[in-house]
């Protein structure tokens, strides 16, 4: 399936992937429904707050060190840039970089906004930006209330770009329009490849590194040097100058195959750099395939060969240790498509017995037409895994949890395993999406894991004295109950 | 209000869904977009003193996620099984519908549905919170009409002494528990029963008490003024409005003056309160004068960027009782121009016929360009958000984060209301400059 870069908007991931929010299973069953293009969307009858496309966009475009965001909505689409700037300051501390704040100024629409339409506000706002600013391209978001009044932002941008001498590119992410919240980091990266990215004038020997904070930077330098390849973390904490190179990459490599997969393919498809579509560098798999795919696709085998070896026998009798005394425990993981996939892979390598996946969406393929590899590779493992598919709906994952009673809940995406834990479950957090990157990461996080098993005292303490806000009706009940077919 | 905004320092009306959930065991069902809880709560709760989602907010609370669909063939149907199921699922005793952007362009009859409810006899309630009408400030104050209108009952008869305390809005003020519990405690102290209806151990049995109350009580600048005025026309509740967040000595006796007058307490009780708690407050700063007086570092001038609660407030406090001196005052929360006036007069009332520059904007963007012009003789100290981190750090001042966001906090019951507020604010203020050479 090729992407499009002659339109101003990539279509969402459920009408161009397929992709969906509603399923229970289990791991074969998943990838066989999908392969014979049998799966079917399902929805709930009952829903909880979930997440959505602005949120995506924004929060990944707005760590861009020289552009600005421009969020053309109500003040309150523009309340994760609070959580943007913290985030951003996290990737400065791990760059030893003085402190700044994102630049990002909404229209702040209002109620005469969606009466007479704010087409003057947009336009005022973005030059107030370059003003302000000074940047190098403008990024401007859309929203509800913009998509549902119908604002023409295309002509409003292509008028202003005779005046604002940088790229000035839309970034289509209303939240009504997909339940795939993902779709939105694909909107960011079609900005990009539509806006910033130039064509090649060269070749050189960067490795595009699709990632959020880039907080295993050292590491991933001091890898690659091995191969004569030099990464650029993207997008956040890059300049708008090295966005515009992309296409003179050797090859494109991703931390996360939700995440990475849109501008990887685009930048194939569009100009010729590979993009490297393996298992994610998470646990010894992970970073074997993703290596290997890198070494294949820049002629370097041997010294990745050699690299992988010795790395291997650096952390080997670590692993075993920290696999004897995880051994045993039973996890369930709850996370984002593609880490979901990649960490039931790496609890597995960690000793722990995996009982459950839930993922917050599932693409039943990428931009190339591909399954993504990671749930291949869970597919054709003998072990067949129970697996749902939700956008973080909370009541179905207590009450599995409550019903399931693992030792560990492993998440990915604030707000969740805080409600492990008041069933009395530790739980970790992978907030850092480097943890249990590559071989003495996973080491780390055995011990991460081991720590948290080891003393439960917050777990139990909070369940003994808490209250769930779940009625014992809703506890009682099959926690699929409200997941039905969906009805258009 | 209509300017754009950079580095926000509200978000909008919908936020207000933290109103409801600074109510024991009520719960928001929002009729919203997919990320409109996640984006808010993120703000003004999470990223605002580490306050997490308690006992059912976060991704606990109900949302209907309004898609395409919903916008094309309106969303009512959709709306009711999502209340009909949220009764089920979630055990609570309040629930209050509230509409984002989506359904109020769309024109959702979000009534009918509640009132289909409302016949049955279930407790569901709604607001029309769409994010364009305004602030979560403003939100708030919806929510709480809506509450009265469609949930409250007329008592059968009053409550000799008991008073309704409105003040700070939660969530928005990373303070909120620790200040109602800091006013509850003064106004305990007076020989009044307080009633207040948000955090912990309060909830419904305080909200249905509201009608039986002597006086309403509300301490803020401007939120809640259109509440106790509905409260009046409704029950016929009189109302005290003090418009200043009492901290420190002299603002807070004067607010235990006014309420005791107002209550016609007997004056002398009244006062051997405040003595007592000024000889606390004096022993402690006799103590600290030393440092307060003689570091090299003290600074002498501050600015507030904080919304008109925290503004006003503290100004007041370093003002009067301190002895600082004010910079431009900057107020953040989208005070309407009608109310602006009533700030800008306690802006021009404090000791020694000292005034303040006020600036009201919500374009924190803007504030920081005018602060980096401004010529500072000493380091200033800045009292505002976390995004002030990094201005501080351009302009050479000390900065604590006091209003929303206050991502770089963690709070837990700390207020600086009151004389023990005041001593927290002096420790916090005092312990950065400290802090900052060491």
């Amino acid at each position: 399936m090729a992407i499009n870069l002659n339109h101003s908007e990539v279509p969402i991931r459920e009408n161009r992937l397929g992709s969906v929010t509603g399923y229970q299973g289990s791991i074969k069953d998943l990838v066989n429904q999908a392969a014979g293009c049998s799966l079917k969307n399902k929805e709930r009858c009952f829903s909880q707050a979930s997440a959505c496309s602005s949120g995506c966009a924004q929060s990944y475009l707005s760590r861009i060190v020289d552009a600005v965001l421009v969020v053309h909505a109500p003040v309150g689409c523009a309340a994760d840039s609070v959580y943007s700037n913290t985030q951003n300051k996290w990737g400065e501390k791990v760059r030893n970089w003085k402190h700044r704040n994102i630049s990002v100024v909404t229209t702040n629409m209002v109620e005469e906004d969606t009466v007479f339409g704010a087409v003057n506000k947009l336009t005022e706002t973005i030059r107030e930006a370059y003003r302000r600013f000074n940047p190098k391209a403008i990024f401007v978001t859309t929203s509800c209330v913009s998509g549902i009044i119908g604002e023409d932002i295309q002509s409003v941008l292509d008028e202003l770009q005779e005046e604002i001498p940088v790229p000035l590119a839309p970034v289509f992410c209303e939240g009504f329009k997909s339940k795939v919240w993902a779709s939105g980091f694909d909107a960011a990266f079609h900005a990009i490849l539509t806006k910033i990215v130039k064509p090649p004038e060269k070749k050189t020997n960067q490795v595009n590194m699709i990632n959020f904070s880039g907080s295993a930077r050292n590491q991933i330098v001091e890898t690659l040097a091995r191969f004569g390849l030099e990464p650029v973390f993207v997008a956040p904490y890059s300049t708008v100058e090295q966005l515009s190179r992309m296409s003179e990459a050797a090859a494109t490599i991703s931390i996360c195959g939700t995440l990475g997969s849109y501008i990887g393919n685009g930048l194939e498809q569009q100009f010729g750099v590979p993009y490297v579509k393996t298992l994610q560098p998470h646990g010894i798999a992970g970073m074997d395939s993703w290596l290997r795919g890198l070494g294949a696709t820049v002629g370097k085998e041997k010294e990745v060969e050699a690299y992988i070896s010795e790395q291997k026998e650096l952390i080997a009798a670590d692993l075993a240790e920290i696999r004897e005394k995880l051994s045993g425990y039973k996890a369930v993981v709850g996370m984002g498509p593609s880490f979901g996939h990649n960490y039931i892979r790496t609890l597995q390598e960690l000793g722990i017995e995996v009982i459950w996946g839930a993922t917050w969406h599932f693409d039943p393929q990428y931009d190339n037409g591909e399954a993504p590899a990671s749930i291949q590779d869970l597919a054709a493992a003998e072990v067949d895994i129970p697996l749902s598919v939700g956008d973080q709906q909370n009541f179905e994952l207590l009450n599995l949890l409550n019903r399931l009673k693992p030792d560990l809940y492993v998440a990915r995406h604030g707000g969740s395993t805080v409600w492990a834990t008041k069933l009395g479950i530790p739980s970790i957090m992978v907030a850092d999406e480097f943890s249990a990157f590559g071989y003495q990461g996973l080491i780390d996080f055995g011990h991460r894991l081991l720590d948290a098993v080891t003393n439960r005292s917050l777990a139990k303490n909070l369940s003994k004295r808490i209250k769930l806000p779940y009625t014992d009706w809703w506890l009682a009940q099959d926690t699929f109950t409200f997941l039905e077919d969906e009805v258009i | 209000m209509s300017e754009y905004i950079e580095q926000i320092r509200h978000v909008c009306s919908l936020g207000a869904l933290q109103s409801v959930l600074a109510i024991d065991r009520a719960v928001p069902i929002l009729h919203a977009g997919p990320g409109c809880g996640q984006k808010l709560w993120g703000a003004i709760g999470f990223q605002n003193g580490c306050q997490g989602s308690g006992y059912a907010g976060g991704h606990t609370v109900p949302c209907t996620n309004i898609g395409e669909k919903e916008v094309i063939f309106g969303g009512d149907e959709r709306l009711r099984g999502i209340v009909h199921n949220s009764l089920n699922v979630l055990d609570a005793d309040l629930f209050v519908i509230l509409t984002g952007c989506t359904s109020d362009i769309v024109g959702d009859d979000v009534g009918e549905v509640a009132r289909r409810f409302q016949e049955k006899g279930k407790p569901v309630v709604y607001a029309e919170t769409g994010g364009f009408k305004g602030t979560n400030l403003f939100g708030h104050e919806l929510v709480l009409d809506a509450i009265i209108d469609q949930y409250l009952q007329p008592a059968k008869s009053k409550q000799t002494g008991l008073v309704n305390i409105w003040s700070v809005v939660p969530f928005h003020d990373p303070f909120w528990v620790g200040t109602y519990k800091a006013i509850e405690r003064l106004i305990a102290e007076l020989g009044l029963t307080p009633n207040i209806i948000f955090g912990p151990g309060n909830g419904i049995d305080a909200l249905n008490k509201v009608p039986q109350a002597e006086f309403n009580l509300l301490i803020s600048p401007w939120v809640g003024l259109k509440n106790v005025q509905h409260l009046q026309e409704k029950f016929g509740t009189p109302y005290l409005h003090y418009p200043v967040l009492p901290i420190g000595p002299t603002e807070t006796a004067k607010f235990l003056r006014t309420v005791g007058e107002y209550a016609g307490l007997e004056e002398k009780r009244i006062e051997k309160i405040i003595a007592k708690h000024e000889a606390n407050y004096y022993y402690f700063i006799e103590r600290s004068a030393d440092v307060l007086l003689e570091t090299r570092l003290l600074p002498r001038r501050f600015i507030t960027i904080a919304d008109s609660f925290y503004s006003l407030g503290i100004a007041k406090f370093l003002i009067n009782d301190i002895g600082l001196l004010p910079e431009t005052q900057y107020i953040t929360d989208g005070v309407t121009e009608e109310q602006q006036a009533g700030i800008k007069a306690e802006f021009s009332s404090f000791v020694d016929g000292i005034t303040a520059n006020v600036v009201f904007t919500s374009d924190g963007g803007a504030v920081h360009e005018a602060i980096r012009e401004t010529k500072f003789r000493s380091r200033p100290l800045i009292l505002g958000s976390s995004w002030e981190r990094v201005l501080s750090d351009q302009v050479n001042g000390y900065q604590l984060s006091v209003t929303m966001p206050a991502s770089d906090r963690l709070v837990l019951d700390r207020t600086y209301v009151g004389y023990e507020g005041a001593l927290r604010l002096v420790e916090d203020i005092y312990s950065i400059i400290l802090a900052d050479f060491q």
